[in-house]
């Protein structure tokens, strides 16, 4: 789908920042450029230092850029100070003013806006409502859990209707089954305001559950944007396809390359089908990954064959490590049943399957 | 027995602390005893009595010394804190740069001058300017403990301001306030136990300073402090001892007031 720059809420064109000077000089962002769409779930994923916070914080306005744009509704906001961008933050520490209670946070962006009074209490009644604190809207802030922080962090930047509202990793301090429930929690609140979000985060399954569409950095780069299924099921680059889950690489030789398709020969002489990234250059020496779970093992002939090396029990599934003949290791994942083991032994010969649409070559 | 290195457990540890508290306290006590003596004596028992007390209290000199002493302490504790606040957030608010460690040492010189040697100083620096202007009223004294009371007012502020999270006034300023604004609603109130330590401090700092009053007064300004030292020179009576209780118990009382205020903002 072609970029409709009228719908972009943002729009980021050749940014760099620098840190530093002369030898010690680094390039936090190296020319970045990516376009955020209206009323859009954006995540920026990437492993730490990879650049992703440094691109919020130019958008928020707390940095400049060294070089480049920064469009919001097309209009060149890079050089505006941030209490004069229409949009909110919600930060990693959540940053709630400790002085004020829940209400007064929550109203804090609309007084400095100058709403009228009425306004302001209706709203933030409104807002509590939203994030369901309404009990403790008399509460300080240092009072209330922090799941309960969170919220309030969220209403607080949402209060003044931002066009866009950008969020700091700000599930990362909550234990794992409140962090479940605020990623549903965020999905809601997007929905209900239609207010575009660009969540910055290190969790890929995370960005995964969450985003319309994610742009996978590292390095100061964007190496691939897509939705959550073109990542992990068509990753471009070596990097993408590592970071995001697990996978299985192999070295294969390409030709037949048409329509996105193309014949991989492994090195064990099997020939399988695969998907060839776009802009992908036929070469004999190509990396193509397959997804654990999307192979299988049989007692017969596969594509490959090895020995079993290892069985991880995993609950929900058992993953299954073979030592190719080659020497490489493969794993396979497999749905556990309740009734029977995972029908393999350590040590015990096995073939694997590559299913007809399993296969993805790289493009580096 | 603990078989880690304990202090307290160390010979001669409560005889040390004790001898300690002994030279520390009991002269304080035996001085607020003997502002009771009914007789003339700071040595000699001679009955309970609040007469001396009466006497300060009746002696113009001494309250005259006393309204000096607040009107100078208040005057130089409040424009030392607003100069020490404005030095806080100027070596705070930026990144670290050359010449910063040179500007805490500039801002915290007095504490490390010896007191005689600025006092020597200001009085012919302040000579010159009196022989010039022809002004010889309280200007001098104020200007003179405003001056040595900034690194008192400075350094609580500072630590307050070191111990403040930063996001908070990005997020103030991501929620459309001016710099200004973040400063009023945010940093200020935020700051405002730190600012009240540094005011008493200084307050407490400038009433309790003798050798660069003693220096820098013109005739007729004794601070109580330097009027205190006069009256010793001329043989003490219990009035004196009166008096320092009077001014012991107003220091309690800031100290005792200053904690309930800090407990309450905790």
């Amino acid at each position: 789908m072609p970029d409709q720059p009228g719908k972009n809420a943002i729009e980021v064109r050749g940014v760099r920042k620098v840190f530093g000077t002369g030898e010690a000089q680094v390039a936090a962002l190296d020319t970045v450029s990516v376009s955020i769409r209206e009323n859009e779930f954006f995540t920026l994923l990437g492993p730490s230092g990879c650049g992703k916070t440094t691109l919020l914080r130019l958008i928020a306005g707390f940095d400049f850029p060294s070089a480049g744009e920064i469009l919001l509704h097309g209009q060149d906001i890079a050089p505006l100070p941030p209490f004069k961008r229409p949009v909110n933050t919600v930060f990693q520490s959540y940053a709630l003013f400790p002085h004020m209670t829940v209400a007064e946070n929550i109203g804090f962006g609309l007084e400095m806006l100058g709403k009228p009074k009425a306004e302001i209490k209706a709203r933030v009644a409104e807002m509590l409502k939203l994030v369901k604190m309404e009990a403790l809207s008399g509460r300080r802030t240092s009072q209330i859990s922090g799941g309960q922080q969170q919220r309030v962090a969220l209403a607080r930047a949402l209060a003044p209707q931002p066009k866009v509202l950008l969020l700091d990793e700000p599930l990362s301090a909550l234990d794992y089954k409140l962090r479940k429930e605020m990623q549903i929690e965020l999905k809601r609140l997007q929905n209900e305001t239609g207010i575009t979000f660009i969540f910055v985060t290190h969790d890929q399954e995370e960005a995964l559950t969450m985003s319309d569409r994610i742009a996978v950095m590292s390095s100061g780069k964007i190496r691939q944007v897509g939705s959550p299924w073109d990542i992990y099921d068509k990753p471009a680059e070596r990097f993408v396809a590592d970071f995001i889950g697990e996978t299985n690489f192999l070295t294969a030789a390409i030709s037949g390359v048409s329509n996105g398709r193309a014949h991989a020969t492994l090195k064990s002489g099997a020939t399988i089908d695969a998907t060839v990234a776009e802009g992908f250059q036929p070469r004999d020496n190509a990396t193509v990954v397959v997804r654990p779970e999307h192979a299988k093992l049989t007692k017969g002939k596969g594509d490959l064959s090895g020995t079993v090396e290892n069985i991880v029990y995993f609950g929900t599934d058992t993953h299954i490590h073979v030592r190719l003949d080659s020497g490489e290791v493969f794993t396979v994942r497999q749905q556990n049943t309740r009734s029977a083991g995972c029908g393999y032994e350590k040590g015990e010969k096995v073939g694997v399957l590559i299913g007809n649409d399993a296969a993805q070559v790289l493009r580096d | 027995m603990a078989s880690t290195f304990s202090i307290k457990h160390q010979p001669g540890f409560t005889a040390i602390a004790a001898t300690c508290f002994v030279v520390l306290y009991l002269p304080i006590f035996v001085l607020v005893v003997y502002a009771f003596n009914a007789a003339t004596s700071t040595s000699e028992w001679g009955g309970f009595s609040l007469k001396w007390f009466q006497s300060a209290w009746n002696n113009t000199q001494v309250i005259d010394a006393t309204l000096r002493s607040f009107q100078i302490g208040a005057i130089a504790a409040i424009l030392s804190t607003t100069f020490a606040t404005m030095a806080a957030l100027a070596t705070t608010r930026t990144p670290p740069y050359r010449g910063l460690t040179f500007k805490y040492a500039a801002i915290n010189q007095p504490l490390m001058v010896p007191e005689i040697v600025t006092g020597v100083a200001l009085l012919i620096f302040f000579s010159r300017i009196k022989i010039f202007t022809g002004y010889s009223g309280l200007g001098y004294l104020i200007a003179a403990h405003t001056a040595f009371c900034i690194p008192f007012a400075y350094l609580p502020i500072r630590a307050r301001l070191e111990n403040m999270d930063l996001t908070l006034e990005r997020a103030a300023a991501d929620l459309y306030a001016t710099p200004w604004q973040t400063f009023r609603r945010v940093t200020l109130p935020l700051l405002w136990p730190g600012i009240l330590a540094g005011l008493m401090l200084a307050f407490v700092i400038s009433l309790d300073d003798v050798v660069i009053t003693e220096f820098v007064k013109s005739g007729g300004q004794d601070t109580l402090p330097t009027y205190m030292l006069g009256q010793i020179r001329r043989g003490i009576t219990p009035e004196i001892n009166a008096i320092s209780t009077a001014f012991l118990l107003l220091s309690v009382l800031i100290v005792t007031l200053f904690f309930f205020i800090n407990q309450k903002r905790n």
